[in-house]
C-alpha cells in the first residue's frame, strides 16, 4: 500500500472510531449529500412540463455518477407520501457538458409514484438514484438504417438516442459527423396527439432532415396493425428495429420480426405486475422451501407447521421479531386488511420488509430466508 | 401494590372489577379504530418529522463535539457538555428507542429501519430489541416475565417475600440510573442468571456476551479515548474524558427517570404470571392500559422523553409512529374515563417521587413504612433490626403482626 493510501486509511479508521455507531457519511450528509463516496443521490434541478401530463425532470447528481449510454435508464427512489418507492426511468438526455441528467415522466393513471413525480416535485428535491443500466443502446458499430418503433412513454429512451446524435441548439438541429451514416426512421404510436410527449422534438428533428417520423394516433389512426407495417416503412427488410412499449406491442413485434426474420432489439420497463388474491405459494429463498399458505392465518403460522425455522417474538405484530424480506409478491396485514406488495425492479432491491405474524399470502410469495 | 388478581381477596379494590368481558371487547375495538386512524393518515408529515429531529440531533452533536475540542475553556466545556447531554438523550430516546421499535419501518427507507439501526449505547440493537421488544412489551408488568420490573435486581411487588437484601435496593437502583446503559446490555444478556450456570452457560449467551464487549470497546473507545484525543491540540485531553462522562451520566440518569416514571409510579397495577395464560388481545390491550404511567409536560418534555411520557399510548401502539402518541393521547384518555379506569398521569417531579417512593417503601417489610411514624420509630427500627438479623421464621411471625396492625391502622382510618 502507498504511504498516501496508508495515512488515509488511518484517517477513515479515526473518523469511524469517532462517530460510531453512526459512519463520518451520516455526519457529512448533513452538508454534503451529493458528494463523492456518499449514497448515490440526485437533486432535481428544474422541471418542464412535456404534456399535460407528462414533464422533464433535470437532475444534478451525485459526484460518483458514472455517466450513461444515450437508451439507458435509471432506477429513482423516490419518497412518496413518506414511502421509499424505486421506479426505472429512461435517462431522456444524452451525456451532457454540464453532467446534469433528466428523466421524463408520463403520469400513469391510477399510478402511485409517476404522478407524483410529474406534479409534486420541486427544484431541490432529493431523489435516490442507482448508475444507469439498459442494453438497449444505439450501437456504435454495425447496422446504421434504423427503425424506432415506440409506443406512449416508450419513445424516452428513443429521445435519448436521437437527441445524442442530433443535438438542438437555439440555431437548430446539429448535423454532427459522427451521426451522418445513420439513417432513422421512428414509427410513434400514442393515444391521440395531444397525449404524444416529445412529438414535438421528433417533428422538429424531421423538419432539419434528421429522421423520418411516422406518426400514428389510435383515435385518427386506430389500432395500430403489424400486417401494415411494410405499407408505413417500406424498406422494413433493411432496417434493424429498436421496439420500447407496452409488453402487448412488444410481444406482437417480436412474432412479427421472428416470423420474417428481421433483427430486433425491445425495451420494456414495467415487467412484472402482482396478481393479489387469497392465499398463495409462498417460496423461501435460502431454505428452498415453498409453503402453499392460505390467505387466513399469518404466514409464520403456516411456515412453522410446514417445518420452516422461523424468525419469531410476540406474535401479534407489535415487536418486530419476525420481519422478514418480501422479495416478490403481496400480502395482506389480518388486522387492517392492507395490502404491501413487492414487485421486483420496482420496490427496495432488498425486498419490502415485513412482519410475518400479522401477515398472510395474497398471492404467490418469494421470501428472503 | 399487589398483583391485581389478588386484590379482590385482600380487601383492596380490583380496578376493573366492573368492567364486563363484552366490555373488554368495546375498549379493544375503539383501540383498533384509534390505530387505524393513525395508519391511515401516516404519511409526508411524519416522514419530515422523524428526519428532522435526525438532522437536530446530529447538528447538535457535531457542534457540541467541535465546542469541546476546546473544552479547556470552562465556558466551552459548559456548552459542550450540555449540548452533547441533549444530543445523547435525543438519540437514545425519540430517535434509538422508537426506530427500534420499528415505528418508522413503514418509510422502507434503508437508513431508518429497526432492522438496520444502531444506537449510542453500551447493548446491541439486536440484543436489546429482544429483551425489550419482544419480552418486555408483550409480558409487560407480569411479575417473573417483565425484566423491566426491577431488572431483576429489586422488589417490586408486596406479594414477593422481603429479604434483608431488599434493604440495599434503593442504592442499587440509583447504581443502576448512574450507568443505566450498561445496566440494560447487563440484563439484556440475562448475564445474572448465565453466570450462575458457571461453565454451563449457553452458547448464545457467549456470541451475544462478545456482541456486548466489542460494542461497549467501541463506545468507550469513543468517548474516552478519541475525542479526549484529538481535544489534544487544546491541551483539552481531561476536560473532553469528563464532558463525555457526564454526557452519559447525565443521559443514563434522564432515561432511567423517564423509564422509570412508565411502570413504577404508585397506581399502576402489576400481574401474576398465570394470568396471561390464553389471555386475549382485548385482555392484553387492558393490561397495557393498567401497567403503565404518563408524564405530563410540555412539547420539548415529551421529544426529551422520546415520547415515553405517552407510555400508555406507546405501550397499546408501541409500532405507531411517536409524534402521534400526543395526538391520539387525548381519544386514550377519554376512553379510560368513559370505562372508568385510572388514566396515571402527573407531572415528571411527582412521577418520579413516587416511583422513588415505592423503590424505598418495598426494600422494607410490607407496611413498615406506613405504620412507622416519629412515636414509634425506635420500636420500629428494632423491629426491622430482628427482622434484618433473624432467620425466615423469625421474618415470617414479625410481618404477619405487621400486616395485621397495618390493616387495622387502615380500617381505623376508614
Amino acid at each position: 500500500m502507498a504511504p498516501g493510501n496508508s495515512w488515509r486509511t488511518r484517517a477513515l479508521k479515526l473518523a469511524e472510531a469517532a462517530t460510531t455507531p453512526l459512519v463520518p457519511g451520516d455526519f457529512l450528509d448533513l452538508f454534503a449529500p451529493l458528494r463523492a463516496g456518499a449514497e448515490l443521490r440526485g437533486r432535481v434541478e428544474s422541471v418542464h412540463p412535456e404534456t399535460a401530463d407528462a414533464a422533464t425532470l433535470v437532475i444534478r447528481p451525485g459526484a460518483d455518477w458514472d455517466g450513461h449510454v444515450p437508451g439507458q435508464y435509471v432506477r429513482v427512489g423516490v419518497d412518496v407520501d413518506g414511502v421509499r418507492c424505486w421506479r426505472a426511468y429512461s435517462l431522456t438526455h444524452g451525456p451532457r457538458a454540464d453532467g446534469r441528467i433528466s428523466i421524463t415522466v408520463k403520469a400513469v393513471p391510477d399510478g402511485h409514484v409517476s404522478p407524483y413525480l410529474v406534479r409534486h416535485t420541486r427544484p431541490g428535491t432529493l431523489l435516490h438514484l442507482e448508475q444507469a443500466a439498459g442494453e438497449f443502446v444505439l450501437p456504435t458499430t454495425g447496422p446504421r438504417k434504423l427503425l424506432f418503433i415506440t409506443a406512449g412513454s416508450g419513445i424516452t429512451p428513443v429521445i435519448g438516442m436521437l437527441r445524442n446524435l442530433y443535438p438542438a441548439t437555439d440555431n437548430g438541429v446539429l448535423r454532427l459527423t459522427r451521426s451522418a451514416a445513420y439513417d432513422v426512421t421512428v414509427l410513434h404510436v400514442a393515444p391521440s396527439e395531444p397525449d404524444s410527449i416529445f412529438l414535438d422534438d421528433l417533428r422538429r428533428l424531421e423538419a432539419a432532415g434528421a429522421i423520418r417520423l411516422v406518426a400514428r394516433y389510435d383515435d385518427q389512426h386506430g389500432i395500430l396493425d403489424l400486417d401494415h407495417l411494410d405499407a408505413l416503412v417500406p424498406d422494413l427488410g433493411e432496417r434493424t428495429t429498436f421496439a420500447c412499449g407496452p409488453g402487448g406491442l412488444l410481444d406482437a413485434i417480436t412474432s412479427h420480426h421472428e416470423e420474417r426474420g428481421l433483427p430486433l432489439f425491445t425495451e420494456q420497463f414495467r415487467v412484472a405486475t402482482v396478481v393479489t388474491g387469497e392465499g398463495g405459494p409462498v417460496s423461501f429463498e435460502k431454505t428452498g422451501t415453498t409453503v402453499e399458505c392460505d390467505g387466513a392465518r399469518p404466514i409464520l403460522e403456516q411456515a412453522e407447521e410446514a417445518g420452516v425455522l422461523m424468525p419469531s417474538g410476540c406474535r401479534m405484530g407489535i415487536c418486530y421479531t419476525c420481519v422478514l424480506p418480501l422479495r416478490e409478491g403481496a400480502v395482506r396485514d389480518l388486522r387492517t386488511g392492507e395490502l404491501t406488495t413487492a414487485i421486483a425492479g420496482e420496490t427496495n432491491t432488498d425486498g419490502v420488509v415485513i412482519q410475518t405474524c400479522i401477515n398472510a399470502a395474497a398471492g404467490p410469495c418469494r421470501i428472503g430466508h | 401494590m399487589t398483583t391485581i388478581q389478588k386484590k379482590a381477596t385482600i380487601g383492596q379494590t380490583n380496578p376493573i372489577a366492573h368492567l364486563s368481558p363484552e366490555d373488554i371487547e368495546l375498549i379493544a375495538k375503539e383501540l383498533d379504530d384509534i390505530r387505524r386512524s393513525v395508519i391511515d393518515t401516516r404519511g409526508e408529515r411524519d416522514a419530515r418529522y422523524i428526519r428532522r429531529v435526525i438532522k437536530t440531533q446530529r447538528s447538535v452533536e457535531l457542534g457540541s463535539r467541535i465546542v469541546l475540542l476546546a473544552s479547556i475553556f470552562p465556558p466551552a466545556w459548559v456548552v459542550g457538555t450540555a449540548g452533547l447531554s441533549i444530543s445523547k438523550i435525543l438519540e437514545n430516546m425519540e430517535i434509538g428507542h422508537n426506530i427500534l421499535h420499528g415505528q418508522w419501518d413503514w418509510m422502507r427507507d434503508p437508513k431508518i429501519h429497526s432492522t438496520t439501526w444502531e444506537w449510542d449505547s453500551a447493548t446491541p440493537a439486536d440484543q436489546w430489541k429482544h429483551a425489550h421488544n419482544e419480552l418486555h412489551h408483550t409480558y409487560t408488568n407480569v411479575v417473573g416475565k417483565d425484566n423491566d420490573l426491577g431488572y431483576g435486581i429489586m422488589r417490586v411487588d408486596e406479594d414477593q417475600p422481603w429479604h434483608p437484601m431488599h434493604l440495599g435496593q434503593p442504592l442499587w437502583n440509583f447504581i443502576n440510573a448512574l450507568f443505566f446503559e450498561y445496566g440494560i446490555a447487563a440484563y439484556d444478556l440475562e448475564l445474572r442468571g448465565q453466570l450462575r450456570r458457571g461453565k454451563h452457560r449457553s452458547e448464545k449467551f457467549k456470541r451475544e456476551a462478545k456482541a456486548v464487549l466489542g460494542k461497549i470497546r467501541k463506545q468507550v473507545a469513543k468517548d474516552y479515548v478519541v475525542h479526549p484525543t484529538l481535544s489534544m491540540v487544546t491541551g483539552s485531553f481531561f476536560p473532553t474524558m469528563l464532558a463525555n462522562f457526564t454526557a452519559n451520566t447525565v443521559r443514563n440518569l434522564w432515561s432511567h427517570s423517564v423509564i422509570m416514571c412508565g411502570h413504577f409510579p404508585e397506581g399502576v397495577e402489576t400481574f401474576e404470571t398465570r394470568s396471561i395464560d390464553g389471555e386475549t388481545k382485548p385482555q392484553w390491550y387492558l393490561r397495557q392500559m393498567l401497567g403503565s404511567a404518563n408524564i405530563s409536560g410540555s412539547k420539548l418534555m415529551h421529544i426529551m422523553t422520546g415520547n415515553l411520557s405517552h407510555q400508555i399510548e406507546h405501550h397499546l401502539f408501541p409500532d405507531l409512529p411517536s409524534n402521534r402518541y400526543g395526538e391520539i393521547a387525548p381519544k386514550v384518555k377519554a376512553l379510560f374515563e368513559r370505562y372508568d379506569l385510572d388514566y396515571c398521569a402527573r407531572p415528571l417531579p411527582q412521577q418520579v417521587y413516587s416511583a422513588w417512593h415505592k423503590v424505598v417503601r418495598l426494600s422494607l417489610p410490607n407496611g413498615w413504612l406506613d405504620t412507622t411514624n416519629a412515636g414509634n420509630l425506635p420500636s420500629q427500627l428494632k423491629r426491622l433490626y430482628e427482622m434484618t438479623t433473624g432467620g425466615p421464621k423469625v421474618r415470617r411471625a414479625l410481618q404477619a403482626r405487621m400486616t395485621q396492625e397495618h390493616r387495622r391502622s387502615l380500617a381505623e382510618a376508614a
